[in-house]
């Protein structure tokens, strides 16, 4: 089993999970900028993380055999503190580097005039860029920050195959089919989705446009619930092509909009979405990988 | 105009690109010509306007959008002189991700210009863990280190498990210090039972050596 983990946190896991997520098939990723748990204070906390996720983190998953992307964005908790908000104007920079595949997360916490403000500039920024946009559901009123975000996405003039909205359930999952954006579910061990309730949303509507994360953060999360979504897909009748387009192409379909992904064959451009995805070297471990880009270590 | 040499032999760069992206990269030098501080609109895109992965046949184990990268600094720096070129090579850095930063170090490792110094870059590498910019932050520029700073670098080199053919001038610039330093290194890790990399042996005399290892620092 191949996986491409479309939202995880790795800044804030160990290189045991590392380790465990490799053993089980994740080969490659996307984190997307969030907050810390920790409110930050200034631009220059956001800009440091922001360059971890695309230095530091990035070196780190490929020490691994994992291939590391991000998604970089003012998130929507954070774009109510004034002190923070000048980092729209900062995001540009780093929407142009490789790797960064997506705007995101932007969305929905309490639904503020000021969320509302830096989801609009930031739907735009992504529309100039040429990038996808990921956008969060919020904890609360989901089904109304769900509506919402659509009614943004429509009036920004995105496309809605350019977006994903993330942290569905049976509740909010209809209303993302029908408008065509990509739907995203966080696999959780007590909140949010469970592989066997995945399952069942999968048999109602297909594996089209569907995306698997375990959104693992600092937060009780597992990073291995892709893993068990797939299991739980093969134990209901799912066949192995249908696990590989869940947990693999559909991904790689999706971020691979963006003309950014860096997966291991080093194709950056779209061809991995047509003619798909290319096969991990089983060999690529963390020795065998060429963290010296062209010269081994040892 | 400041002198910044190619990474690669020009003409095994375009080779290996192929006519598509090696008109994206001549268009992009004929951007640089007209406006060099362009360089920073055109750096981070650089690799996939053009390709990335390994240069085949090229010295040094160097990989196609390093030395595309480096050919863009080359055009920029036919029209800067030397400080306009060091002040665009250290916003390029601080702006970059480690493929960009690794470009950077690895242009100013090209450069032939006295006057251009980005011994600050080289000494924020080599604060970090990411051993490919530790290696690339060894290159000739580090000329410019002081001897306390350039030794560090070597132990560096060691201990986060970069090859010591990366290092230039290592012979040349091998003092007692370093030797000293490198022998202390190698008792610790004996004392903790663990093998010493087989590039101390220079430093040891001859020793039975195994494999290295490749630790982080916190």
């Amino acid at each position: 089993m191949r996986i491409f983990d479309p939202h995880i946190h790795m800044s804030s896991r160990t290189t045991d999970d590392y380790e465990r997520m490799y053993a089980a098939g994740v080969r490659a990723l996307v984190e997307p900028a969030f907050w810390l748990g920790q409110p930050r204070t200034s631009v220059g906390s956001f800009t440091d993380y922001f360059d971890a996720l695309v230095g530091w983190e990035r070196f780190r998953a490929s020490q691994f055999g994992i291939t590391h992307h991000c998604t970089i964005a003012l998130n929507p908790k954070e774009a109510n503190d004034p002190r923070c908000t000048p980092v729209l104007d900062v995001l540009p920079r780093y929407l142009d580097k490789d790797g960064v595949v997506a705007v995101g997360e932007i969305g929905f916490d309490s639904m503020t005039p000021a969320e509302e403000e830096a989801f609009r500039r930031q739907l735009a920024l992504a529309l100039e860029h040429g990038l996808p946009a990921m956008v969060h559901t919020p904890h609360r009123d989901k089904e109304g920050g769900t509506r919402r975000t659509l009614e943004l996405v429509e009036e920004a003039g995105v496309d809605p195959g350019m977006v994903v909205v993330d942290h569905l359930n049976e509740r909010t999952v209809a209303a993302v089919d029908e408008r065509g954006c990509w739907m995203g579910f966080s696999i959780y061990p007590d909140t949010k989705m469970d592989p066997d309730r995945m399952v069942r949303i999968l048999q109602e509507r297909g594996t089209e446009r569907v995306l698997v994360n375990s959104a693992a953060d600092w937060g009780r999360s597992d990073p291995l619930l892709t893993h068990a979504t797939g299991t739980a897909m093969l134990a209901a009748g799912f066949s192995e092509d249908d696990v590989d387009r869940v947990l693999w192409r559909n991904p790689v379909e999706f971020f691979a909009q963006s003309g950014r992904l860096l997966l291991p064959d080093g194709e950056t451009d779209g061809r991995v979405a047509g003619g798909g995805a290319p096969a991990p070297d089983p060999g690529s471990t963390f020795e065998g990988n060429s963290v010296l880009r062209g010269e081994r270590v040892s | 105009m400041t002198l910044v040499h190619p990474l690669v032999d020009p003409s095994l760069l375009r080779a290996r690109l192929g006519p598509d992206a090696a008109r994206a990269l001549d268009e992009m030098l004929a951007t640089l010509a007209e406006d060099p501080p362009a360089i920073g609109r055109l750096f981070a895109g650089a690799a996939r306007r053009t390709a990335r992965g390994d240069l085949e046949g090229a010295e040094g184990g160097h990989r196609v959008e390093d030395a595309v990268r480096v050919e863009l600094v080359r055009a920029a720096a036919a029209g800067l002189d030397p400080g306009a070129l060091a002040a665009e090579l250290e916003a390029l850095y601080r702006h970059g991700d480690a493929d960009e930063r690794r470009a950077v170090l690895l242009a100013l490792a090209a450069t032939g210009d006295a006057d251009v110094d980005g011994s600050e870059l080289l000494l924020d590498a080599l604060r970090t863990n990411d051993v490919r910019l530790v290696a690339a932050a060894m290159g000739p520029h580090a000329d410019r280190l002081t001897p306390h700073d350039w030794r560090h670098g070597v132990l560096k080199c060691l201990f986060v498990g970069v090859p010591l053919h990366a290092v230039a001038h290592l012979d040349e610039r091998t003092d007692a210090d370093l030797a000293a330093m490198v022998r202390r290194y190698a008792a610790e890790r004996e004392a903790a039972g663990r093998p010493v990399p087989p590039d101390a042996a220079r430093f040891l005399g001859p020793t039975a050596l195994t494999t290295p290892s490749a630790d982080l620092e916190g």
